[in-house]
């Protein structure tokens, strides 16, 4: 009997369950409910992010797959696509770090290869607390070993990524996964179902009592009792997923397939409506043909089950046989559960009673849609006022500087990607931590570019701007390495919709990431939203993290953050318009988080694209890196680190922000900007090189030179940082790993 | 000079198996095809690669079920009659738990999967992997393991040293052994050995992944050129 108390338990409202009377013309039955109440989640229905979703430029001339799909997919010519899609895994991540990352990495590995996809690449942005406290530095822990262990195994490499802590993430850990794939354009796959009597057939793990809700879980804050949810989340089998792969890209050569999903979230009921709706087609199945982990699963359980590692089949009529042995050679058992029909209807069985009818399109289309109440924080003023007359600089500029060094979040991550195989499969042409991951094709001369970016300072700051330069840092880095930025997928992590504060920030977030997109020529092409990052009622800083991926005509011709050579010439692009607000200078010399983002010029930022793509074509340019946290200061000494001790010197003119000259000079050394990039080059190819800025409209300035095997840096001809390369990069070496050691 | 033909064995789990055929069919133009585990027959190939991976997950010991495979049969039969077998990483792991190749391996030695370039130095060169190679030459090849750190008994190890066995140490970039260059901690700062009768190597750094300067060093092609010539002769 479905009573007040049942429909809250599964996270229906009145209004919603009213909907299902209508839809139904009845009462539903208790798997009915359930099934209704995993597909309205807001995992998987976005009810209160799809008005907002809208407003995100989709279509371009390369763009062959859009949102809407298990990934997006763009057009890299010689008939191959590039298949990829970032998502979350926040939830179950702090609810059991190893098991809830390694399930995250292969739920989005089985949305790129059901596409028809081999999965080439993964990529990791990940956010914790301070890494001070003990119960985060266990789950830093946990999800990189996760990560690696998933990954690892699968044999996909983990080429780059962003770690990053902050307060706002103590109880609500990111845990955000990119993968990428390539496929041949005729060959992509789509979860859909067509042609009554055509077959649907289980594939992979059998189903358990794992994960049953994780859904509805990922669609509710934390409190106290959250640990008590540790059974909804799911283990991972990165063997079986490998079998998967491998089986399915083989039944994908043949001609039996007519659509295919994975089932991820919400299990075997999502990737049944969804995959009937896409259709317009009905999917009748049979649980009790279902394989089974345990005994005595309900029908309501074995519907609502997130085991791993299982994917639904649509298999064209006479050729079952074909895929059964495909399946047979791999060890995997492939097992008919049901048919396609006509009518529309999700219709489930249980031998020969019928215990569950429902329109596939009520589920998978016509969840409730919310707009819900937005307004701006009463605070937003007072976090964007930076009263600088209260900023006392007590350090000297080079102990600044040795503490950004070794901050977390600016620190080498070696630590974390030595654990991960970014190597595998022979393609990596940049390796992790020295630029934009860059991933070679075989069957071409090109290769892809990826990078995941986001800072939620910024956005908690101002969500607009704070968007639109997390768009353009993740272009920029991609641009960086030489590739042209041709499509993005973004994993939206905010907190509790219901708050208009919150719904604020996740609209204007939108609105930025949509403006940054469309002046840059940058597609989404599909992402994942996350929201109710809350615990005990304190919401995450709004982090959007953006997929930025590039694409490189002639792999060869790559560039990395590293200077290659002494006495080449240092040259800044783009102008130093310093800003302090929400920057790690801010918040780690003198603990605030306030003021506004650095200014942001989306012409200037394109302009620079332009002219780095072609400068590292032409083979001009002998390294680049992005001017990002921790202001050029830190960028300098990082394109020193990894030279193998080439040194730098340079000079820049200051940067006044206010009336103190101590705080001036943090500023110009440590203040964050937009659109700018650190690039050395030969003297040769200098003027030809300043020339083609000028055309383009982007301002270049000659700051000094590689060579010495100092960091020597100085502002108005005053030298204020003079360090040893060794000593600056032992100190960056370990600010990340001392924590983890003893 | 004929082309060779390069076996290579798929266990479900291996996952370094395209690498190896990439480097071996494209970028040294020979021959190169993989061999299903379930099969018994190596084709009348001249040499045999047990490639890198997670053998059936690798949930037990690395490679404890991989040996089971019907293929071993004959790659046993295949290294008795003296052909050159290599195991690289999971290879390594399945020719140790076969009994090909003596020892055993434990977890890395601070418990965490390492992936990174290492140095190692060249012991032996009498034999079909490194007959191209300097007795002492260093090569730069990465490592991609979790479950790297070889261990065998004081004496597997007295006799392994007696009889040379040791093809590959650990070493700094200039050719030292010391600590911090044994990256996971493995007995004697062994890399890789070989059996009594030279014709079968394990080594736990990744010769196919350093074929190519654009991926960061060629140093892996001393190793299977060196097969290559060794079947030339």
């Amino acid at each position: 009997m479905i009573d007040r108390a049942t429909i809250e338990a599964h996270g229906l409202t009145p209004d919603e369950y009213e909907r299902v009377l209508d839809i139904l013309g009845r009462a539903p039955n208790l798997l009915e409910l359930g099934i209704f109440s995993v597909m309205w989640s807001e995992h998987c229905s976005y009810k209160s992010s799809r008005l907002h979703l809208k407003k995100l430029p989709t279509v371009g001339p390369r763009v062959l797959q859009g949102p809407g799909e298990n990934a997006g997919a763009v057009d890299i010519g010689d008939n191959l696509a590039a298949v990829f899609k970032i998502e979350s895994h926040n939830h179950p991540s702090f609810i059991e770090p190893y098991q809830g990352a390694a399930t995250g990495v292969g739920g989005i590995i089985r949305d790129i290869f059901t596409m028809g996809a081999r999965p080439i690449a993964l990529l990791d942005s990940l956010r914790f607390g301070p890494l001070e406290s003990p119960h985060t530095r266990q789950l830093v822990e946990g999800v990189v070993s996760g990560i690696a262990g998933y990954g690892n195994s699968i044999g996909i490499p983990t080429v780059g990524g962003e770690i990053g802590f902050d307060e706002s993430y103590a109880g609500n850990p990111l845990v955000n996964v990119f993968c990428l794939g390539v496929a041949k354009i005729d060959e992509l796959i789509m979860g859909r179902a067509e042609g009554a009597e055509n077959s649907v057939y289980y594939v992979g793990a059998k189903t358990g009592r794992d994960g049953i809700h994780g859904a509805t879980m990922a669609s509710a804050e934390f409190d106290e009792s959250s640990a008590e949810k540790r059974p909804n989340v799911q283990v991972g089998d990165p063997f079986m997923e490998k079998l998967l792969l491998e089986a399915c890209l083989e039944v994908m050569q043949t001609d039996a397939l007519i659509g295919i999903q994975d089932m991820g979230a919400a299990g075997l009921t999502c990737s049944t409506c969804e995959m009937g709706a896409r259709g317009s087609v009905g999917i009748e199945i049979d649980v009790n043909e279902v394989p089974q982990r345990e005994e005595g699963m309900s029908p309501y359980e074995i519907m609502l089950s997130e085991s791993q590692e299982r994917m639904l089949f649509v298999v064209r009529r006479g050729h079952e046989q074909e895929v059964e042995d495909i399946f047979e050679k791999w060890d995997l058992h492939a097992v008919r559960i049901g048919k396609v029909t006509n009518d529309g209807m999700l219709r489930v069985r249980d031998q020969s009673v019928q215990v569950a009818e429902i329109p596939n399109k009520a589920l998978a289309d016509e969840g409730p849609v919310y707009d819900r109440a937005f307004s701006e924080p009463d605070d937003l003023a007072e976090r964007q006022l930076l009263d600088l007359s209260l900023l006392t600089t007590r350090h000297s500029t080079l102990e600044t500087f040795k503490k950004l060094l070794a901050s977390p979040q600016l620190a080498s991550k070696r630590w974390v990607y030595r654990q991960y195989d970014h190597m595998v499969r022979t393609n990596s042409l940049v390796l992790a931590g020295m630029g934009a991951g860059v991933v070679r094709i075989k069957e071409t001369d090109r290769a892809l570019a990826f990078s995941v970016d986001g800072n939620g300072r910024y956005c908690y700051l101002d969500p607009y701007l704070g968007a639109m330069l997390a768009v353009c840092e993740s272009a920029r880095n991609v641009v960086c390495v030489g590739a042209l930025p041709i499509g993005a997928t973004n994993c939206l992590n905010f907190g509790n919709p219901e708050r208009p504060e919150i719904m604020w920030q996740f609209k204007r977030a939108v609105e930025g990431i949509s403006e940054a997109c469309r002046a840059l020529d940058i597609p989404v092409t599909g992402g994942n939203v996350s929201l109710y990052n809350e615990t005990d009622g304190g919401a995450i800083h709004p982090t959007p993290v953006l997929g930025v991926v590039g694409l490189i005509e002639d792999g060869n011709r790559v560039v990395s953050r590293v200077f290659q050579n002494k006495d080449s010439v240092v040259v800044l692009l783009g102008e130093l318009n310093v800003a302090l607000g929400g920057s790690e200078y801010l918040k780690m010399v003198h603990g605030l988080l306030r003021g506004k983002p650095p200014s942001l010029d989306l012409d200037n930022e394109r302009n620079l694209h332009q002219l780095l793509i072609g400068a590292v074509a032409d083979s001009m340019i002998e390294s680049a890196h992005d001017c990002s946290e921790g202001g050029i200061a830190v960028t300098l000494a990082e394109c020193c680190f990894d030279s193998g001790g080439i040194g730098v010197n340079v000079s820049l003119q200051q940067r006044d922000i206010g009336e103190q000259a101590a705080l001036n000079v943090a500023a110009t050394l440590f203040g964050e900007v937009s659109s700018c990039v650190v690039v050395s080059l030969q003297e040769e190819v200098l003027s030809e090189f300043l020339l083609r800025a000028s055309a383009a409209g982007v301002p270049a300035r000659v700051i000094g030179a590689t060579g010495g095997d100092r960091c020597h840096i100085k502002v108005d001809d005053r030298t204020e940082i003079d360090l040893p390369i060794t000593e600056a990069e032992q100190i960056w070496s370990s600010g990340f790993s001392k924590h983890f050691e003893g | 000079m004929s082309k060779k033909k390069f076996a290579i064995v798929v266990f479900p789990g291996s996952n370094c198996d395209h690498d190896v055929y990439y480097a071996v069919k494209y970028v040294m133009g020979h021959d190169a095809h993989f061999v299903w585990h379930k099969d018994t027959s190596l084709k009348g190939s001249d040499a045999v690669v047990l490639p890198g991976g997670f053998s059936y997950g690798d949930y037990l010991r690395s490679g404890s079920i991989a040996k089971f495979s019907p293929i071993m049969r004959s790659v046993s039969e295949f290294a008795s009659a003296g052909r050159p077998v290599i195991g690289v990483c999971n290879g390594f792991q399945i020719l140790l738990e076969a009994g090909l190749l003596p020892g055993g391996m434990r977890r890395n030695q601070h418990l965490k999967f390492i992936c990174e370039y290492v140095t190692v130095r060249v012991e032996a060169t009498d034999t079909p992997f490194t007959c191209n190679a300097n007795v002492g030459q260093t090569l730069r090849l990465p490592i991609a393991h979790g479950d790297g750190n070889y261990y065998a008994d004081r004496e597997t190890v007295d006799e392994l040293e007696h009889n040379r066995q040791i093809i590959f140490r650990y070493t700094t970039s200039a050719g030292e052994l010391n600590d911090a260059a044994n990256v996971n901690g493995s007995t004697a700062a062994i890399a890789g050995i070989c059996n009594k009768k030279r014709n079968v190597i394990g080594l736990m750094p990744h010769p196919e992944r350093a074929c190519e300067m654009v991926l960061g060093s060629e140093d892996g092609r001393i190793i299977l050129d060196s097969v290559v010539t060794s079947l030339e002769s």
